[in-house]
């Protein structure tokens, strides 16, 4: 295709896409203009069923777990069809080069990394935990927590658990959260008929521990969430994000 | 809307242009990293504080070091 036909393809394409914007755009309800019956029966209904004052935590864990429920086992089978695919890229090269010796961090990545890493830590379990009653939960949280991993790993240092190298482990962590988040749904089908329904206490509003299964679902969802991104950035890093596989 | 959503909103679509016209990959994720800041400021500015946090755990964490990865393992490929 020559270059002038290219242009011209691209130029229909594009006022395509801007006519169905504009159009898209001009049947858009005034900005801040909320039409919608959703909300405003969530908020009348949670606090009073749910014990909590998190309508987006109530919503993505409870009222519609069964949407997150599906996004988590994308999330889960990505991180798997990514690790399966690097992995068998490595293989293929051969492992008569070895492990490519890594260059030592230095000191300023070393130390910027080291006093980080703890208080990112505590900020991704922080986050985790109290996701029921602030802004925040299992997503943002868990990724804050494969951010401290990656810490750990810009200063040099090693995680392993026993003879368990760090990508069994984070592949154990990810399934671990993963299944935690389908025992919390078959928790809901046994104890009350219906999946992901609410069979926890839901004790009083504003403490630790609420709102039932919420809290539950976001500490399954955080583990594996942190799980899966540090197993994506640990394959991509090709060996293993703190140590050898091996 | 009131100034703060109008200057975000702004201050989104300067960083977003500013990205495409950055060609260095290894600058545009560095720039694409402040564009998801600014995009978690609009967020946080439209009262959505939870998709805001998740936006700056994905814009500033994740996408710039997959990118940055993924820049790694190019130039390995093409030594």
């Amino acid at each position: 295709m020559s270059r002038r036909v290219r242009c011209w393809l691209a130029l229909v394409a594009l006022a395509g896409l801007g006519a169905t914007l504009v159009v898209a755009v001009v049947d858009l309800e005034p900005f801040g203009h909320y039409p919608g019956p959703y909300g405003d029966v969530l908020a009348k209904v949670v606090p009073g069923e749910r014990h909590t004052g998190q309508l987006v935590a109530a919503t993505t864990f409870d009222y519609r777990g069964f949407d997150t429920l599906g996004e988590e086992l994308i999330l889960f089978t990505a991180a798997c069809g990514c690790a399966a695919l690097l992995r068998l890229r490595r293989r293929e090269r051969g492992e008569q080069a070895g492990a490519p010796p890594r260059p030592a961090p230095s000191f300023a990545a070393r130390a910027l990394g080291g006093a980080l890493v703890g208080p990112v830590l505590v900020v991704s379990a922080y986050v985790v935990l109290h996701g029921h009653l602030t802004p925040g939960g299992g997503f943002s949280g868990g990724v804050l927590g494969a951010g401290a991993l990656l810490l750990a790993y810009a200063a040099g240092q090693r995680l392993r658990l026993g003879r368990v190298g760090s990508i069994g482990l984070l592949e154990a962590t990810e399934a671990v959260g993963a299944g935690g988040f389908l025992l919390i749904a078959l928790g809901g089908l046994l104890a009350l008929g219906a999946t992901l329904q609410n069979f926890g206490p839901l004790g009083t509003s504003g403490m630790l521990i609420s709102a039932g299964t919420i809290p539950m679902g976001n500490v399954a969802v955080g583990i594996e969430v942190t799980g899966a991104v540090a197993l994506i950035i640990a394959e991509f890093l090709e060996q293993a994000l703190l140590e050898d596989r091996g | 809307m009131d100034e703060l959503q109008a200057t975000c909103l702004i201050v989104v679509a300067a960083v977003g242009t500013l990205v495409v016209f950055t060609r260095d990959p290894l600058r545009q994720a560095a720039v694409a990293g402040i564009f998801g800041l600014a995009l978690s400021a609009l967020f946080l500015s439209v009262q959505a504080p939870d998709v805001a946090l998740s936006q700056i755990a994905i814009g500033s964490i994740v996408v710039p070091v997959l990118v940055l990865l993924a820049m790694a393992k190019i130039r390995e490929h093409d030594e």
